[in-house]
């Protein structure tokens, strides 16, 4: 029988694939697929609770994470295109303006 | 067949994604990371959440990734991405250590068990009816805010991309070059 | 009556605050005015709370809890009882005359504003001593006339040190200085004294204080009377913390007159009649008092014998006169000290003011030996003074006889015959002392006039401001029956035996007679020109009395000196090797740890989210082991 904990730790997995994702690429498009991973893990973990303790405000966050995740996509990648149009590279490796 | 279904779903999943995270061409990373979105759509059939998976489908694997198809067109997407990546072990430790870390904080309450729902689902309804009396009453503000949200982002990404705007934020060369041509 | 005793009290503060408003402006006559005024309106209050006190007795208000912790609970009230009431009349009479006297003598000072604004604040700070109802508000009073004296002595702050054989203070600032520190040193015995009696009784209040001395140890008694001995005698600058005073001369005069001769030296006086229920159980300490007390009477007068200072003479013939107080203090007259308190500080504030004057005409000379003959041109002036200076010989019937013969009468009453002999002769001291002044200023021969200087009289004002102490220093001893009728009313009575009563008009004769014979003594010697004789000057004894008996040059060498020394020690070992170089090493730690920790911050951000994750994991560890500490 599958219980609640097997899908937290498949969400953990999952987020944890993601963080490595996030911290390893350089590629900026390649951070977005890696977040919109760990959003997911987030939305596979609160579908689970929800589903296993009988109450729906899981799902709404799970929801709202959607909502959220779809803004940050139009928003990020309009901003990524301004940016491969000024400098025509996504990798971080070549942004060094916040050097202090 | 449950059980079934949830590891057969979980294992594709983590590989796909394992697939995004550290393949080197763009196209096959976004390939495997909108097939794992359908299999965690998958998953949340599995878990009942219906409305959820649907939602899930329509906008991540509909909407999201044809954006970002879209967007790979402004780049050069099927090369293959060059990196310089700096110490695997590093990032695999952190990667690793979080995963644990977060396994034992997660299990640690639901094995406790001293959480209570704080709105039970109504008995008799299907996953969408009872979704929709929640979403609308309790979550009446939010969702407001949300559609709001949206609209906002929708309009910034109209902007932020788009060419022929009075006022534009970006001024490269072959931009305004393009906007003559367009006249 | 509430209403008045605020009157009283806050009159001056606000005067204060006024002149302070104009401190750094130049001078404006509206701060005097208004100063001097409210000064007028706390008088006003004064007397009629006196009158009240006379007719239906002690008034009390509680302005507020001032301090109300765990069982510690003292209030910031004010009781006006019969010591309080001739104390405040005393104080607001003398400080009103000497602020309208300072419109005329600081008229062309710089610092006209802030003069008025500190001595409003010093009249605030001497009725908050008189005024409190408890040791703790007393001891605030105290510390407020302190501060307000060490700004008023270091008036002239500005003004450069000197050698000691130049000017034997030093300097104005140095003076202050002096004067702040002895009194500090006092402060701390009495605060032992005070801490001793709220360990002991729980409370500060006067009449808690005062109830529970039948139940403390003898022992407790007399240490807690020392101890508040010791504060008294820095204030009231006796031996051995005397050398303050003369010091303070080099404030401006009238602050002599009001601070340093009518009003704040006497607060030692006033502490030991206040607690009198305390000095009455412990005679001994009392008879310790009093021998101190006429130990500084002829130690002070033989000083005076010789100087040629103005103003040190009238600072030394004060320190005498509060000797003769705490001797009647101490031989349990507590009505004849604060009788002969009220007296002195009318007739030395008048002679003070007087000197004022004659400083004015002769442009800030203080040596009576290049004065003379100046009853010429100073008429008042010379008129004033010599009230003073009669009243203060103790000449019937002005002030100072009453007062200073009942001081001799209890002495010979309480068959302290020693004590009595000194004072007597010190009575001598103080009449020749005191006229060898007034001859020497006002008789004899014009020596001014080789020196170049054109005395002239004062405004007409000022010595209309004058009048009512010159009135009071003639009028006042005519009222020793009704003040003593008056104040026994909370002081014990003091009764004459039989034998006094025979021996009284011998007493009195004795004691009229060496104070005319010293006045004779000073005509004969100085009325017709200054005689002077190198021999005698060149005598050890002339020599010891006019150098202070070597005191201050062996304060400095036994204290000041080693103090001096120790500090460059602890400057240059303990506070730069030690204590600059820890904090000069945390530091550097900071300084060198940001140093290396800016490598950090290289502006890569794929690196940033590195720490990022790094920063959550270990957010995450906290937040695990906080759930598993739970």
């Amino acid at each position: 029988m599958i219980g609640l904990s097997h899908y937290l730790i498949l969400s953990a997995i999952l987020f944890s694939i993601g963080l490595v994702g996030v911290i390893r690429r350089k590629n900026l498009l390649m951070l977005f697929f890696a977040t919109e991973i760990m959003l997911n893990a987030a939305n596979v973990a609160f579908a689970a609770i929800s589903s296993y303790y009988h109450d729906l405000s899981g799902q709404m966050f799970a929801f709202f994470i959607i909502a959220v995740a779809a803004s940050e996509v139009a928003v990020g990648l309009g901003l990524l295109i301004v940016l491969y149009k000024k400098y025509g590279t996504l990798d971080l490796d070549n942004y060094t303006m916040l050097e202090g | 067949m449950e059980t079934f279904a949830f590891y057969l779903f979980s294992i594709l999943i983590i590989g796909l994604f394992a697939v995004t995270v550290l393949s080197r061409n763009v196209l096959y990373a976004m390939t495997s990371l909108a097939a794992g979105m359908v299999l965690i759509s998958g998953l949340f059939f599995l878990l009942g959440a219906d409305f959820l998976g649907v939602v899930q489908l329509i906008v991540y694997v509909g909407a999201v990734m044809a954006l970002y198809a879209f967007a790979m067109m402004f780049f050069d997407a099927t090369s293959v991405i060059k990196e310089k990546n700096s110490s695997a072990t590093t990032v695999f430790l952190l990667g690793g250590l979080s995963a644990v870390l977060l396994v034992v904080i997660f299990a640690a309450p639901s094995i406790g068990g001293n959480l209570q729902p704080l709105y039970p689902s109504p008995d008799g309804a299907s996953n969408p009816q009872a979704v929709g009396l929640v979403l609308f009453t309790k979550y009446l503000v939010p969702f407001e805010v949300a559609a709001v949200m949206l609209l906002v982002a929708m309009i910034a990404g109209i902007i932020l991309a788009g060419k022929k705007m009075e006022h534009r934020i970006t001024s490269s060369e072959e931009e305004n070059s393009g906007e003559k041509e367009m006249k | 009556m509430e209403t008045l005793i605020y009157t009283a009290l806050f009159a001056p503060l606000v005067g204060s605050l006024f002149a302070a408003m104009f401190g750094m402006s130049p001078k404006t006559l509206l701060t005097g005015v208004v100063t001097s005024l409210l000064l007028f309106v706390s008088f006003v209050a004064s007397v009629l709370l006196l009158q009240h006190v006379m007719a239906v007795g002690p008034v009390h208000a509680t302005l507020m809890d001032w301090i109300v912790a765990g069982d510690m609970r003292i209030p910031f009230g004010f009781s006006v009882d019969e010591v309080t009431a001739v104390m405040m009349v005393v104080v607001t009479l003398v400080s009103t005359v000497v602020h309208i006297y300072s419109n005329g003598y600081m008229e062309h000072d710089k610092g006209f504003n802030r003069f008025f604004s500190y001595l409003s604040a010093f009249v605030f700070s001497m009725l908050v001593l008189v005024m409190s109802d408890n040791f703790l508000g007393l001891f605030i009073g105290w510390e407020g006339v302190g501060v307000c004296s060490w700004l008023l002595i270091g008036f002239w702050y500005h003004r450069k040190d000197e050698s000691r054989d130049v000017n034997p203070s030093i300097s104005p600032a140095w003076a202050a200085n002096e004067a702040f520190i002895m009194n500090r040193i006092a402060d701390l015995g009495m605060l032992i004294g005070i801490f001793l009696i709220y360990w002991n009784v729980g409370s500060l209040q006067y009449d808690q204080v005062f109830a529970s001395v039948g139940q403390m140890s003898h022992g407790l008694l007399v240490a807690i009377g020392i101890f508040l001995f010791i504060g008294a005698m820095g204030k009231s600058a006796q031996f051995p913390l005397h050398t303050w005073l003369a010091d303070a001369m080099e404030g401006p005069t009238p602050v002599s007159a009001l601070i340093h001769a009518a009003t704040m030296v006497t607060a030692g006086v006033y502490l030991v009649i206040r607690a009198h229920p305390l000095y009455s159980a412990i005679p001994e300490v009392g008879y310790f008092i009093a021998v101190v007390g006429t130990f500084v009477a002829i130690f002070a007068a033989s000083m005076a014998l010789v100087n040629r200072d103005l103003k040190r003479i009238i600072a030394y013939s004060t320190l005498s006169q509060l000797g003769y107080m705490f001797a009647a203090a101490g031989l349990g007259a507590y009505w004849v000290a604060l009788f002969h308190l009220a007296a002195h500080a009318f007739f030395k504030a008048l002679l003070f003011l007087g000197a004022g004057n004659v400083m004015h005409a002769m442009h800030d000379e203080l040596d009576i030996f290049k004065m003379g003959g100046l009853k010429k041109v100073m008429g008042w002036t010379y008129a004033y003074m010599g009230i003073a200076s009669l009243a203060l010989a103790g000449i019937w019937p002005l002030a100072g006889f009453y007062s200073k013969d009942t001081i001799l009468e209890v002495a010979f009453n309480e068959h302290t015959y020693g004590i009595w002999f000194v004072l007597w002769l010190t009575a001598g001291l103080t009449a020749f002392y005191s006229f060898r002044l007034v001859f020497l200023t006002f008789w004899s021969d014009e020596r001014y006039k080789e020196y170049g200087f054109h005395p002239h009289e004062v405004q007409k004002y000022v010595l209309w401001a004058m009048a009512p102490l010159a009135i009071l220093a003639v009028i006042f001893g005519w009222w020793k029956e009704e003040f003593m009728a008056f104040v026994t009313r909370l002081l014990p009575a003091y009764e004459m035996n039989e034998h006094t009563h025979h021996m009284l008009g011998v007493l009195i004769v004795v004691t009229l007679a060496i104070a005319i014979g010293g006045i004779v003594v000073a005509y004969l010697m100085y009325h017709k020109r200054l005689r002077r004789n190198p021999k005698i000057e060149a005598s050890l004894p002339y020599r010891i009395l006019s150098n202070q008996y070597y005191i201050p040059v062996f304060y400095d060498k036994a204290f000041a000196k080693p103090y001096a020394e120790l500090s460059d020690i602890a400057w240059k070992e303990i506070d730069m090797q030690v204590v600059d170089a820890t904090v000069d090493g945390i530091a550097k730690i900071v300084e060198e740890s940001g140093d290396e920790s800016r490598k950090m911050q290289n502006g890569n951000l794929s690196d940033y989210l590195k720490w990022m994750a790094a920063g959550a994991l270990i957010l995450a560890v906290l937040a695990l082991v906080a759930a598993l500490k739970s």
